[in-house]
């Protein structure tokens, strides 16, 4: 395209900036302030629109699609209302690190800030939630700022960014000058390249380690697919134990003999010990979250620790560490592969053979061990059953938030990134069923799915429309416990058992619903039928609802509870008592 | 851990691009993640490259410094993030008005100890002056409550602006 071609509406101009950034989807929902872009859209046939039925929806499906392709997601929503709506998921994406480009519709420039119809402070409202917002203020600078606003969402630490569209930007003309270099921005430059001489500090300190552990998380996810393949060769060169985050889940084969399982609060004994006698601890691309660190004087306190991130604000945030390192994961990576083989470092066998020994004792306590009996599913046996049902074609789980998203993450096993969406940071009900749509609009043949809480699926339930519409075979497998698992366990565990509405009453004929907007609804109680029923679900090419009755008083162990220490873990329903929740740990969530 | 070591007042300095909503997103950082802000100044400081600098004065924990340069190195528009306190000797400064009513006695030892303070009168009625005093803010806080015995009537100050000494552009 060249400058000189006729001018064009902003819209328009709009539709070829994002066609120049290889945009191919978009989820959105129209209104008056985005008009003119719905009408840039409907003349033209290289971006596809899909219409969600909820603006928290099109940025989580947005999510979805990001997260499992490693490109931006793109949504678009008219001005007031659908901003707003937008914000849930906008702060989802911002505390998970997804890239997404938001574009939100404005009332035209003469009237901001007049309380004009459907007029809200989208800059503002959305300034603390997103990496960067703009408000467009010129038909000139338009497409220069789509350019930008993709190069932030997708450089650096990944985020949501936000771009305000008065309408009548979008209706005065300019000409569009496709972009002809990378964009290079003033101010905003992160940093990538890892310094080369820390780099051999921390094989240096791997060298000599006794008990050494890696910590890795979304990080590494987000560093693209390399990244997790470089992870993989650096741990089995070293022979090194490895933990993921929930974010991480899918960096390491997590079949693999050397791979510990999830870390944290709802983590495996083996992690979260490994974590606590360690003595050099290698953390690539996970923030210390509280839910990993539990009580901070207590954590890992005899370690070495070594941090590799590309954001220099995560470092030093929670969790005070000796080797911090700024740059991108891969690059890092492959620095500290290159220096282990040049220098073929020696390492303390006999140490390391001991800590596998001890680290094998802790194995042996089985701390995900679980009793199935003949009448009353488990959930922790319906995903060992739904896993083995899928374990063999491609698949992508995406979770709800509670405890049916813990049991995923510690029974499904996650052999590669990319194919495990989960809302981490933020914790958003609702998150998954919209994130699966996404995913299933960029991997059409795969089997995608919902691990769901009964609870969490009313939050987003509207899309059974969408799919619908669009017939993506999306399968939503709800564990139906009746309660707000999640909440109902903290009741029990912390405030005396005084179930405080957390059951869920008038709960929907979750089959008939499903067939009310022409899915296809299942419904399996007995563990007998389980298998059959899964099987049935994933032959179905339709989008089908699973209801899965389960057992309704199940929680969810091990748990090492708010505020305590990584040794003062509950494995099971008898540990309670023995250790009761301190004061401090009461206040914190 | 962090939060027994001792908070400590730091000023830093921080370039940005001269934009609509470069204020609120700093100061927006500040409120949202619990920083305190003990004073703060932002003008255009050069109108070619459309960049202004804002002069932060806060407190915290060494760790807490740490992380709101990080936070604020992390915005977009953010050019450069400077500690002065941490980088070496630097100069701070801060400007004032002073409004005092009084008469008499009053009256005249105001005037007196403006003197010492080397404060300019830069409006006066028959029974009131507007003092402009300058320098750091020990001895703008000590002028003002000096003159609060002699009637102090209104303070207006623009908060603390800092450089570093010597010839080096930050
Ligand atoms: C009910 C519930 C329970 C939970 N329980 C647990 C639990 O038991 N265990 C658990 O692990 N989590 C748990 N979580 C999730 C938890 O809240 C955090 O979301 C998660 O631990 C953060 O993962 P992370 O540290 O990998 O960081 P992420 O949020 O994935 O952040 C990624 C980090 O990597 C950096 N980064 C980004 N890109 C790159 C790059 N290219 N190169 C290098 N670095 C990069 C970022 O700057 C950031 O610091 C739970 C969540 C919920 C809702
Ligand atoms: C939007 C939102 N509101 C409230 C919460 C708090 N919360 C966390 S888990 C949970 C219960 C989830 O219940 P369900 O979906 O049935 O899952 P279960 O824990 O039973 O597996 C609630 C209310 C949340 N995470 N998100
Ligand atoms: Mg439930």
């Amino acid at each position: 395209m060249k400058p000189e071609e006729s001018a064009t509406t902003g819209a328009d101009l709009l539709v070829k900036a994002l066609i120049d950034e290889e945009v191919e989807v978009v989820f959105g929902y129209p209104g008056g302030a985005v008009l003119p872009i719905y009408d840039s859209i409907f003349k033209q046939n290289q971006l596809r629109h899909i219409l969600v039925r909820h603006e928290q929806a099109a940025v989580h499906a947005a999510e979805g699609y990001a997260r499992s392709t490693g490109k931006v997601g793109v949504v678009l929503v008219t001005s007031g209302p659908g901003a707003t709506n937008a914000v849930t998921g906008l702060t989802d994406a911002l505390m998970d690190s997804v890239p997404i480009v938001c574009l939100t519709g404005q009332v035209p420039t003469h009237l901001i800030g007049n309380d004009a119809f459907q007029e809200a402070d989208t800059t503002g409202i959305t300034r603390p939630c997103t990496k960067h917002n703009y408000l467009v203020k010129s038909v000139a600078v338009l497409a220069r700022t789509v350019h930008e606003a993709f190069y932030v969402a997708r450089s650096g630490r990944p985020g949501p960014v936000v771009i305000d569209l008065p309408k009548d930007v979008l209706m005065n003309k300019h000409d569009y000058v496709a972009p002809t270099k990378p964009v290079e921005h003033k101010s905003y430059k992160p940093i990538t390249k890892p310094d080369r001489a820390l780099l051999h500090q921390a094989v240096e300190l791997m060298a000599k380690a006794k008990r050494p552990v890696f910590y890795v998380g979304g990080g590494v996810v987000n560093s693209g697919p390399k990244a997790s393949q470089l992870l993989t060769q650096l741990v089995r060169m070293t022979g090194f134990p490895i933990t993921n985050t929930l974010m991480g889940l899918g960096s390491y084969p997590a079949s693999d003999s050397q791979f510990l399982g999830m870390l944290g609060m709802h983590g495996t004994y083996e992690a979260n010990l490994a974590m606590y006698h360690c003595d050099v601890l290698i953390n690539i691309g996970a923030r210390f979250d509280d839910r990993i660190t539990g009580k901070l004087a207590e954590f890992s306190p005899k370690s070495t620790k070594i941090h590799i991130d590309i954001d220099p604000s995560s470092i030093n945030k929670n969790v005070r560490v000796d080797l911090p390192i700024v740059g991108d994961a891969r690059r890092a990576l492959k620095g500290l592969i290159d220096i282990w083989q040049k220098k073929q470092p020696k390492l303390d066998l006999k140490a390391q053979k001991a800590w596998w020994a001890q680290i094998d004792g802790w194995r042996q306590r089985k701390c995900l061990a679980y009793k199935q009996g003949a009448e009353i599913i488990k959930p922790q046996y319906a995903l060992e059953r739904l896993y083995h049902h899928i374990k063999d074609r491609e698949h992508y789980i995406t979770t709800e938030v509670g405890q049916h998203q813990m049991w995923a993450a510690q029974f499904l096993k996650f052999e590669k990134p990319n194919h495990w969406m989960t809302s981490g940071g933020l914790g958003t009900m609702g998150y998954g069923f919209p994130a699966a749509m996404g995913v299933q609009i960029a991997h059409p043949d795969a089997l995608v799915i919902d691990v769901a809480g009964e609870a969490s699926i009313m939050m987003n339930i509207q899309e059974l429309s969408t799919v619908a519409q669009y017939r993506l075979p999306v399968k939503i497998f709800i564990l139906n416990n009746q309660y707000m698992g999640m909440v109902r366990q903290w009741q029990e565990l912390l405030h005396g058992g005084r179930y405080s509405e957390s059951y869920m009453e008038s709960l929907p004929d979750f089959v008939r619903l499903a067939e009310a907007f022409g899915a296809v609804g299942l419904r399996c109680h007995e563990p007998a039928k389980l298998d059959d029923t899964i099987k049935e679900m994933i032959e179905i090419r339709k989008p089908v609802v699973v209801d899965v009755a389960v057992d309704k008083a199940e929680n969810c162990f091990p748990m090492i509870p708010s505020g305590a220490a990584h040794y003062d873990m509950l494995l099971g329903p008898d540990d309670r008592a023995a250790k009761p929740v301190s004061e401090e740990g009461m206040v914190l969530v | 851990m962090s939060n027994r070591e001792l908070a400590s007042s730091h000023t830093i300095s921080v370039l940005v691009d001269n934009e609509p909503g470069i204020l609120a997103r700093v100061v927006g950082l500040f409120s949202g993640r619990g920083y305190n802000i003990e004073s703060l100044t932002v003008a255009e400081t050069d109108a070619a490259e459309n960049l202004s600098r804002i002069t932060i004065v806060t407190a915290g924990t060494p760790m807490v410094i740490e992380q709101i340069k990080a936070q604020l190195d992390r915005l977009v528009p953010v050019h450069k993030v400077h500690d002065l306190t941490m980088e070496g000797p630097h100069i701070e400064r801060e400007l004032a008005l002073i409004k005092v009513k009084s008469t008499g006695e009053k009256r005249v030892e105001a005037l007196r100890l403006a003197d010492v303070f080397r404060a300019k009168v830069i409006d006066a009625k028959t029974d009131s002056f507007v003092f402009e005093v300058t320098g750091n803010s020990d001895k703008v806080d000590t002028f003002i409550s000096l003159m609060a015995a002699l009637g102090l009537v209104d303070v207006g100050r623009t908060g603390i602006v800092a450089m570093t000494r010597g010839g080096e552009a930050l």
